[in-house]
């Protein structure tokens, strides 16, 4: 099981890393939303796979045995699931916006802030 | 007293809420927006005096005791960023009421620069990585939108940089603090602090810090991940670069002190703290070489951001007691001196009409006064004694000398000559020369033609910051003994991880 997480989420890594290095918007932001759901896996793993044994206490005992599921990576990737989802809206509102506005979705085409004013491109 | 860690967090969540319930009263806002850093102003100044006088303060939230919740730690460093917070804060809340314009105020400029100094105070307070990475968000989201509220061309373009770079920095982050997280058990700063030395496998320990090192290397723009700064910093309202520039980079900055101090010592990160040592000759050189070339105004001072983070991570490398307060002190100049240069080109294209140096000139023949209140914060930056950037420069290059890094000392000095140089060159080309329309009247300028109120809203900040360059370089003293305290306290974090842990009852 941990291994296939493992390949997932390197897979999911270099599918991210590869989107964003492509000059298409589109593609940088699924690059985005796939290096944000790599990081939320890894937590996932690196926090250990425990199947069936959710961290309840029983009734009657006063804490539980080895081995439980542990719950905080588990509230740490829900957190920043929220994190996430709110800033991908975001962003994905800003490309959208700078499509409209510059006319184009080409990232090689937005090197106007970088040149020296009066220079030649 | 402890109570009180709370504040610099609730006073601008509340005061952002306060403001967007009274939405289009923009002049409410306003008022809101100063009262509200001016008691923050009075908290931190609180919380310092009780720091210094108690020692380290920890607020476990909700009752719930380190390490299983989450803690808020007040230390000297800590303390002293959200005090310089709270004043770059106000002369910011100051300076927006005359240079920001009414649609930016109607669309939620105020709350917006409420919520960004909610995030950077933040993360100031906090003693949990994951509870960090919350801020830096909080932090992060708000700077983009001030960063493109107003939606010109060349702010939709910087911002998809800063946007995408800033994005990728978080998801770094959130990756290392969940392979920490399972290496140790624990998101404590303090118990991480304890618990690092224990484990076993200290190559992936390496690759954690590593992993750290580039998310907060982005953040505080080092080199080589600097190139969203200069590309993004120079496109909103100057009020807005002026706090970027103040205290963005500077989060990032003190996330790397907290954690290559604190967290993982030179004997667990050794490799980090080689790659911050070069990172830092690296980091003044390029950015300072970039400034040179620059004729825009807020351009040239972007890459002197860049340049003088390189001082302040070569200190932090050093890792010596005095290298640390060095470090420290030059962090706080920096910031002051920083904005207000900010602050400064706002004015200067009021008068003259451009940011770009060739198009305008002759502030000085109308104006000397305003030649004054530039060379304050230029010469301070410069390092000219006896103001603050003089001793910042001297404690640098003092324990660079002790440690032995004779070849980065040498950069460090060039360096200084080239930020004077840019410097001079600002003073010739905008306030020396000759107006290149020499039929340019100062008497049509927009600054002249501000109401009163807001011509003074203009100058305040200007002043009241090029006081705080003057009064860090004549009482330097006090001063410096706060900043080696500080170092004193964070190379030496038994009593941090005293205070948080045993905090708790």
């Amino acid at each position: 099981m941990t291994f296939l997480m493992a390949v997932l989420v390197g897979v999911l890594y270099a599918a991210g890393i590869y989107l964003m290095l492509r000059r298409s918007m589109v593609k940088v932001i699924f690059g985005l939303i796939f290096l944000g759901h790599a990081a939320n896996l890894m937590i996932f793993t690196v926090g250990r796979l425990t199947k069936g044994a959710p961290a309840f206490v029983p009734e009657g005992a006063t804490g539980i045995a080895e081995p439980f599921a542990d719950p905080l990576p588990q509230a740490l990737i829900l957190t920043a699931i929220v994190i996430g989802f709110g800033v991908q809206a975001f962003t994905i509102v800003l490309f959208k916006r700078t499509y409209l506005t510059l006319g184009t979705e080409d990232l090689d085409d937005m090197t106007s802030t970088d040149q020296l004013p009066g220079g030649k491109s | 007293m402890n109570r009180m860690l709370m504040l610099p967090v609730l006073l601008p969540l509340a005061t952002a809420i306060l403001m967007l319930l009274f939405h289009g009263k923009v002049v409410l806002q306003r008022i809101l927006g100063v009262l509200s850093t001016t008691l923050l102003g009075i908290t931190a100044g609180f919380l310092l005096q009780g720091v210094l006088q108690e020692g380290t303060l920890a607020l476990q939230i909700g009752g719930w005791e380190a390490p299983f919740g989450i803690t808020f730690v007040a230390d000297t460093l800590a303390t002293i960023m959200v005090a310089i917070t709270a004043m770059i804060g106000f002369t910011t809340a100051l300076y927006s009421i005359g240079t920001i314009n009414r649609e930016r105020e109607h669309y939620f400029y105020y709350p917006l620069m409420q919520l960004l100094l909610l995030g950077i105070n933040g993360a100031f307070m906090t003693g949990d990585i994951f509870n960090l990475y919350v801020w830096f968000e909080v932090m992060l989201i708000s700077s983009f939108v001030l960063l493109v509220l107003g939606s010109r061309p060349q702010q939709l373009e910087g911002a998809i940089k800063y946007v995408t770079l800033n994005l990728l920095s978080s998801a770094i982050f959130l990756a290392a603090v969940g392979i920490l997280y399972g290496m140790t058990g624990t998101l404590n700063m303090a118990d991480l602090a304890v618990r690092i030395p224990l484990i076993e496998h200290r190559e992936l320990l390496t690759v954690v810090a590593v992993l750290f090192l580039v998310t907060f290397g982005v953040k505080s723009a080092i080199f080589p991940l600097f190139f969203w700064l200069p590309a993004s910093y120079h496109t909103p309202p100057i009020a807005v670069s002026a706090i970027f520039a103040g205290l963005l980079t500077k989060v990032g900055v003190y996330a790397i002190i907290r954690f290559f101090t604190t967290i993982f010592t030179s004997t667990d990160a050794a490799l980090v703290h080689q790659l911050l040592l070069w990172s830092g000759g690296f980091t003044m050189v390029v950015g300072v070489l970039g400034a040179v070339a620059q004729y825009d105004v807020r351009k040239l001072l972007s890459f002197h951001i860049v340049s003088q983070i390189g001082y302040m991570i070569f200190a932090i490398a050093i890792q010596s007691p005095l290298a640390i307060a060095a470090g420290l002190f030059y962090m706080l100049h920096n910031i002051v001196a920083k904005t207000n240069l900010f602050y400064m080109s706002g004015l200067m294209k009021r008068l003259g009409g451009s940011y770009n140096l060739r198009d305008i000139g002759g502030i000085y023949r109308t104006y000397p006064l305003f030649g004054l209140l530039f060379l304050v914060p230029a010469l301070g930056l410069a390092g000219i004694p006896p103001l603050s950037g003089f001793w910042a420069k001297l404690l640098v290059i003092r324990a660079g000398l002790e440690a032995g890094e004779w070849l980065l000392v040498g950069i460090a000095l060039g360096v200084s000559m080239l930020t004077l140089f840019s410097m001079i060159k600002i003073w010739n080309e905008g306030f020396w020369k000759e107006h290149p329309v020499s039929s340019h009247d100062f008497s049509t300028s927009v600054y002249h033609h501000q109401s009163m109120l807001n011509k003074s809203m203009i100058i305040a900040p200007i002043v009241l910051l090029g006081l705080v360059t003057t009064v860090f370089g004549f009482w330097f003293e006090p001063f410096f003994t706060m900043a080696d305290h500080t170092a004193q306290e964070l190379l030496d974090p038994a009593n941090y991880i005293e205070s948080v842990r045993g905090g708790a009852r």
